[in-house]
C-alpha cells in the first residue's frame, strides 16, 4: 500500500484507474501459486494456437 | 525444378522458405534473399536494451542454418519485381543487390516460379524530424530497441542515466516516435523492464518515467484494445494497462503524435489538437514502419509499382481495400490467402502484405493529423501466414496450379503474446495475454468483438517464465534443431 500513497495523487490521471493491493502483488511472484499459474496459463495458450492453426 | 524465391528471412520469411524447403526437399529450388547476416528474435530485443542479455542471446548466424536446410541463401537487399519477365524472356524475375560482405554493391537478377514478399518494416524514422538522420537510419537524438545493434546501443546510454541518476533528477520518456506508429507493445516492454532495472540499481526515486504514444487509450495496442475475464467481469484492457501505469509510478500522455525531436527535447500533438513539449535525458521512440521500398515494372519496362503496392509500400493481396469508414470495416475485409490479386504467382507475408485498413478507430486531430496506432502484424500471426502461404506453395507445385490455397486470416486467428514488465527467474512479471480473434468480428461476437474464452491475460512471474521459455524454443525453432518443427508458430 505504501507504493499507491507513494504513486497516487488525488484528481491527476492514475487516480481515477484501479491499483492492485498488497495480496493482488504478493501472489504475482508467489513461487508455488505462480507454478501453478504457469501450467494453467499454458494449457490456455495452446487452446489458442491450436484454434489458430 | 520450379523456383520459390521469399524476399526477407524474418519470422514470416523464415517460417515459409524453412517449412516449404523442408516439404518439397530437393524436387524444388527455396531461395531466400535477405540483407541480414543474421536472424534476430526481436522480443528478446528489450531485455538487451536493458543490459540483461547480449546481442549474441538473440541472434544467430543465417548462413549454417539455410546451409544444413539445403536452402540457397542470398546475402542482398531485393530492389525490385518483374512479375512479367522482361523483352528477352518471358520468365519473372527479381532483381537483388548483395550486401554481403566482398560482394556489396553487385546486382543480379534472380528468376521465380513464386515469389513470397517477407521483407518486413522499413523503420521509417525519417517521418518524424529529428528521429532520424535523414539518411533513414536512427538519428542521435533518441534510442531504439528494434534491432539487436539498437538495443545494445540503448543499453549503453540507458547505463549512462543510472550512472547519473545516482546523483541527479533524470527523464525518460518511452513510446511511439509517430502518430502512425504500430508495435506499441515493445515500447509497452521496455519501459516498464527500464523501471524494473531502476529499481535494482537503487536510482529509481531520481528517475521520472513517462510514456507517449499514439494509442486513443492505453492498451488499444494497435488492435482496438481488447477485454479479458476478471473477477466476474468483461475488463477493458485500458484498466489492466492503466493500473499498471499507476502502480509502477508511470505517468502517460496519449492520443500523441511526435512531431518532431531535438536534443532532450520532443514536440507532439495530440488527438484534441493541443500541442506540448516534453524534455528528456533519455528517449526510446518506435519509428513508424513502412514498405522497404521495392520497386516493379512491367514487360515493357513501365514502373507499376502503384499497382502492385499500395502507397505506404505493402504488397497488395486478397484483401478488401475499399471498405471505406469505419462504420463499414467487416472482419472478412482481412486477407485469407496473402495472394496478388493481379500476379497470382506473388504472395506477402507477415508486415509485408498491405492491411485493408486498420485495426483501431481511425482518429485525427481537429489539424487533420492522423493520430491512431497502424495493425500489427508480427510475432504468432506472421509465422502462421507464413506457413499458410508455404502450405499453399507446396500444394501448387505439387498439384498444379489449380490447387485450393491455404487459408489464415487475422480475423479468424488469435494471438498469445508475453509482455515483460521486469526480467527475474523470481522477481520478473509478464503480462501473458490471448487474443481471439486477433482482428475484432462484431457480426460473429457483438459488442466485445472477440471470444471471452479464448481471450484472456494476467500479469505475474508464470508470465515471465513463459516469455523466457519461448525466447529459448523460438530460438531453437528457428535454428532448425531436432524437433523444430513440433514447436507451434
Amino acid at each position: 500500500m505504501k507504493q499507491i500513497e507513494k504513486n497516487i495523487k488525488a484528481y491527476e490521471d492514475n487516480f481515477t484507474t484501479m491499483v492492485p493491493t498488497g495480496f493482488v502483488k504478493f501472489f504475482r511472484t508467489c513461487v508455488i501459486w505462480q507454478a501453478i499459474r504457469f501450467i494453467i496459463i499454458n494449457i490456455k495458450m495452446l487452446l489458442v494456437v491450436r484454434k489458430s492453426h | 525444378m520450379a523456383k520459390v524465391v521469399i524476399m526477407g528471412g524474418g519470422v514470416s520469411g523464415h517460417t515459409t522458405a524453412t517449412f516449404l524447403k523442408k516439404w518439397v526437399g530437393d524436387d524444388h529450388d527455396v531461395i531466400v534473399v535477405t540483407p541480414n547476416s543474421q536472424w534476430n528474435w526481436i522480443p528478446s530485443n528489450i531485455w538487451v536494451g536493458v543490459g540483461e542479455m547480449k546481442k549474441k542471446d538473440v541472434v544467430f548466424d543465417l548462413a549454417p542454418v539455410y546451409a544444413k536446410a539445403g536452402i540457397d541463401y542470398r546475402q542482398a537487399k531485393a530492389v525490385s519485381i518483374h512479375p512479367e519477365g522482361k523483352e528477352a524472356s518471358e520468365k519473372p524475375f527479381i532483381t537483388i543487390e548483395y550486401t554481403e560482405k566482398g560482394k556489396e554493391g553487385q546486382t543480379e537478377e534472380v528468376e521465380y516460379d513464386y515469389l513470397v514478399n517477407a521483407t518486413g518494416p522499413k523503420l521509417n524514422f525519417d517521418a518524424t524530424p529529428g528521429l532520424g538522420n535523414g539518411n533513414g537510419q536512427l538519428g542521435p537524438n533518441t534510442v531504439s530497441v528494434c534491432t539487436a545493434d539498437h538495443a545494445v546501443h540503448a543499453n549503453e546510454e540507458l547505463e549512462k542515466i543510472f550512472e547519473k541518476a545516482k546523483t541527479q533528477k533524470q527523464k525518460i520518456v518511452v513510446g511511439t516516435g509517430h502518430g502512425m506508429c504500430t508495435c506499441q507493445g515493445a515500447a509497452f516492454e521496455y519501459i516498464f523492464n527500464i523501471e524494473h532495472e531502476a529499481n535494482k540499481a537503487g536510482v529509481r526515486d531520481n528517475v521520472d518515467i513517462q510514456w507517449i504514444s499514439n494509442e486513443s487509450f492505453i492498451g488499444d495496442f494497435g488492435i482496438g484494445g481488447l477485454h479479458i475475464k476478471r473477477g466476474m467481469y468483461a475488463a477493458s484492457s485500458k484498466l489492466f494497462a492503466e493500473s499498471l501505469y499507476a502502480e509502477r509510478g508511470i505517468k502517460w500522455t496519449i492520443g500523441a503524435h511526435v512531431s518532431k525531436v531535438e536534443k532532450g527535447k520532443l514536440e507532439y500533438e495530440q488527438l484534441d489538437g493541443t500541442t506540448g513539449e516534453m524534455e528528456f535525458d533519455f528517449a526510446m521512440l518506435i519509428p513508424p514502419f513502412a514498405g522497404v521500398g521495392l520497386k516493379a515494372y512491367n514487360k515493357a519496362g513501365d514502373d507499376i509499382t502503384g499497382d502492385l503496392f499500395n502507397p505506404a509500400g505493402f504488397l497488395k493481396v486478397d484483401a478488401n481495400y475499399a471498405a471505406g469508414a469505419y462504420e463499414n470495416w467487416k472482419a472478412s475485409d482481412w486477407p485469407k490467402t496473402y495472394q496478388n490479386p493481379t500476379y497470382s504467382n506473388i504472395f506477402a507475408v507477415g508486415i509485408a502484405f498491405a492491411p485493408p485498413h486498420l485495426i483501431s478507430k481511425p482518429m485525427s486531430s481537429p489539424n487533420g493529423t492522423p493520430i491512431n496506432p497502424t495493425p500489427p502484424r508480427t510475432g504468432m500471426p506472421s509465422g502462421i501466414i507464413g506457413k499458410t502461404v508455404a502450405h499453399s506453395i507446396y500444394d501448387l507445385l505439387t498439384k498444379g496450379e489449380g490447387a485450393e490455397l491455404h487459408k489464415a486470416s487475422m480475423a479468424e486467428m488469435g494471438a498469445a503474446c508475453v509482455a515483460s514488465a521486469g526480467k527475474g527467474l523470481f522477481t520478473g512479471t509478464a503480462a501473458a495475454l490471448t487474443v481471439y480473434p486477433v482482428v475484432p468480428d462484431f457480426e460473429k461476437y457483438p459488442g466485445l468483438g472477440r471470444d471471452l474464452n479464448y481471450t484472456f491475460g494476467e500479469i505475474g512471474l508464470a508470465g515471465h517464465w513463459i516469455k523466457h521459455t519461448l525466447h529459448h524454443m523460438f530460438l531453437w525453432k528457428a535454428q532448425l534443431k531436432p524437433g523444430w518443427t513440433l514447436i507451434p508458430e
